[in-house]
């Protein structure tokens, strides 16, 4: 036998920046992130931040404009609607509605979908056939009408909202999930965790479920934003919750009545759903990058 | 050599996919204790179904028509999926071909090395985690704290072999399979891996499988050497009568096709059709007369 010498080996990068480190140092992961981490500070705090009460009426002081207008009043910073309320506390207060739905419905249909995306893509045969008839049968509903329809059968409220949405949104975590896992099963790692002799739950959570995140973190702030809007959406139409709590939907629906004589109603809620979205989404985006092991560096 | 450790017997296997064309010809082979087993050929030839046969990873559109897997009294194609995820990691272990997607993309290399000690070893976390970093050391790696926190794309081809032989050893299995190890490296690396595997095999006194298609890799490292074409084991024996003097037309060819840096006008020959044509009769024959397990099914 040859005799032979340690080898050198070259130290080639510096130690890896953590996790929370990487995304801090993304301006888009930070701006965004910052704005909704914003968001939700207002929707918790909203009794204590907004400047009125967003239900009180003072049918003296309907449709004031934003401060810096003439005839602006003092203490409106957004003006008030046609009832006289405040419109920048209706704002803040609209931030709960949208941010619940966002976070709980998003959560709950990528929960679905990707368990059964992962189940789909990695055993195959007739698992996947079957999820994925139901997935292409869910598909062919137009979703707007599903969603009316299924509020509209499940009595208005934020439960229905949040139901309506995980129905529908369900779908499109399964089929992105499901071809990822596919791909990811072909790998060679996973043949080499098999020769380890890990069962097949075992290598569907701990081999390929990593892999599928970024994917999924990407797909999941998206929905949060699809999510906003469909609440904004049912708001809109009255079909989501009662007419006495401030929703962004429900303030556009208000506003377009009186866009003439006071177009700051349609405006304030229009601007809130619109960067809460693009906040979402460029999150989604940044995280992806960040997350994802190879294309970071 | 005493009772072998693994030893293969008429195995036979079928491809479902090319109109049932065999790919193993009762191929019988025996790997001692504390042998390297050479498994030599073209692409093609088998190398690899016979190693995943071991390792009971065949992919579906192969078939096993007949044979037994004997390793240490055990038949491993009767075993059950339980028994066989028992066997595997503990007591045979894989060494993978390429170690650029061997290893998990998304999972620090600590994960990736505890894992199997938790697993097969049943350590703690923290002893494992020791263990790794000792094994780490064995394959001469540096500084392995830095490699137990690093993802794979921050390590070299070089460095992640070695991770991986360092897993597959440190399972301290009987038996480890090492398909093609030295494939995918550069040829200076590859001279340090071969060492590597050879030195960690002698200090265990671990049987190895290995396979490769390249005659001067065999020449270093295995002590027994079998040579197949087509399926069919064309010669066997130990690696200095086969390769020094061979018996059988094709193994001359396979020499005759190896380059030779010290006389680079001669050598580079291609396998002559004389040759091909009269194992291509040979293969024939036995098929017409082992009608049997070779084209049934």
């Amino acid at each position: 036998m040859e005799h032979w010498s340690p080898t050198t080996i070259i130290d080639e990068s510096p130690p890896p920046p953590s996790v929370a480190v990487r995304l801090a140092r993304d301006p888009k992961v930070a701006c965004a992130g910052g704005f909704i981490l914003f968001l939700i500070v207002l929707a918790i705090a909203a009794p204590l931040i907004a400047p009125k009460d967003p239900l009180a009426q003072d049918l003296l002081m309907t449709t004031v404009p934003p401060a810096g207008f003439a005839d602006a009043a003092p203490g409106f910073l957004l003006g008030t609607d046609g009832l006289g309320r405040d419109v920048l506390s209706r704002v803040i207060f609209g931030t709960r509605v949208s941010l619940t739905v966002a976070f709980v419905a998003a959560g709950l249909a990528c929960l679905i979908g990707s368990l059964l995306g992962l189940l789909a893509g990695f055993f195959g045969h007739f698992v996947d056939t079957l999820i994925s008839r139901l997935v292409d049968i869910w598909m062919a509903f137009p979703p707007v009408l599903l969603s009316i329809l299924l509020v509209a059968l499940l009595g208005t409220g934020l439960h229905s909202v949040i139901i309506a949405i995980v129905v529908i949104d369900w779908t499109r975590f399964c089929r992105v999930v499901r071809t990822e896992t596919m791909g990811q099963a072909q790998m060679d790692y996973v043949v080499a965790a098999r020769t380890i002799g890990f069962a097949r739950p075992a290598i569907l959570f701990r081999e390929i479920l990593p892999n599928v995140v970024p994917v999924l973190i990407a797909l999941l702030t998206l929905e949060m934003g699809i999510a906003v809007v469909v609440e904004a959406i049912l708001s809109f139409v009255g079909l989501s919750v009662s007419s006495d709590t401030p929703t962004w939907g429900g303030m556009v629906a208000e506003g377009r009545q009186i866009v003439h004589e006071a177009w700051w109603v349609l405006a304030a809620p229009l601007v809130a759903l619109f960067a809460t979205v693009v906040a979402f989404n460029q999150l989604g985006d940044g995280l992806a990058r960040s997350l994802d092991p190879v294309l970071r560096r | 050599m005493t009772a072998p450790r693994l030893s293969i017997e008429a195995l036979s296997a079928i491809s479902l996919r090319d109109g049932d064309r065999p790919i193993l010809r009762r191929v019988t082979l025996a790997v001692g204790t504390g042998e390297v087993h050479g498994l030599v050929g073209e692409s093609g030839a088998g190398k690899s179904t016979i190693a995943k046969a071991v390792l009971g990873i065949i992919p579906s559109q192969v078939k096993v028509t007949g044979g037994r897997i004997d390793f240490e009294g055990r038949d491993l194609l009767a075993l059950s999926a339980a028994a066989s995820r028992d066997v595997l990691g503990r007591d045979i272990a894989l060494v993978p071909q390429d170690p650029s997607t061997a290893l998990n993309p998304s999972r620090r290399i600590d994960a990736q090395m505890t894992d199997g000690l938790r697993l097969k070893r049943g350590l703690s976390m923290k002893d494992a985690r020791l263990r790794a970093r000792a094994l780490l050391e064995e394959v001469q790696i540096r500084d392995p704290d830095r490699v137990l926190v690093s993802y794979p794309h921050q390590l070299s081809g070089g460095m992640r072999q070695r991770v991986l032989i360092a897993a597959a050893f440190g399972l301290e299995p009987k038996l480890v399979i090492a398909d093609e190890p030295t494939t995918a490296l550069d040829v200076t690396v590859q001279k340090q891996i071969l060492r590597l595997i050879r030195s960690l095999q002698e200090r265990h006194g671990t049987s190895v499988l290995f396979v490769s298609h390249d005659l001067g890799v065999v020449a270093k490292i295995c002590d027994r050497v079998t040579v197949l074409y087509m399926g069919k084991v064309v010669e066997q024996g130990a690696t200095a009568d086969v390769l020094g003097a061979p018996h059988h037309a094709y193994t001359k060819a396979l020499l005759a096709a190896n380059p030779r840096y010290d006389r680079p006008d001669t050598g580079l020959e291609p396998t002559p059709p004389d040759v091909i044509a009269a194992l291509r009769a040979e293969i024939a024959a036995f098929d017409a007369n082992a009608g049997t397990g070779a084209r049934h099914g």
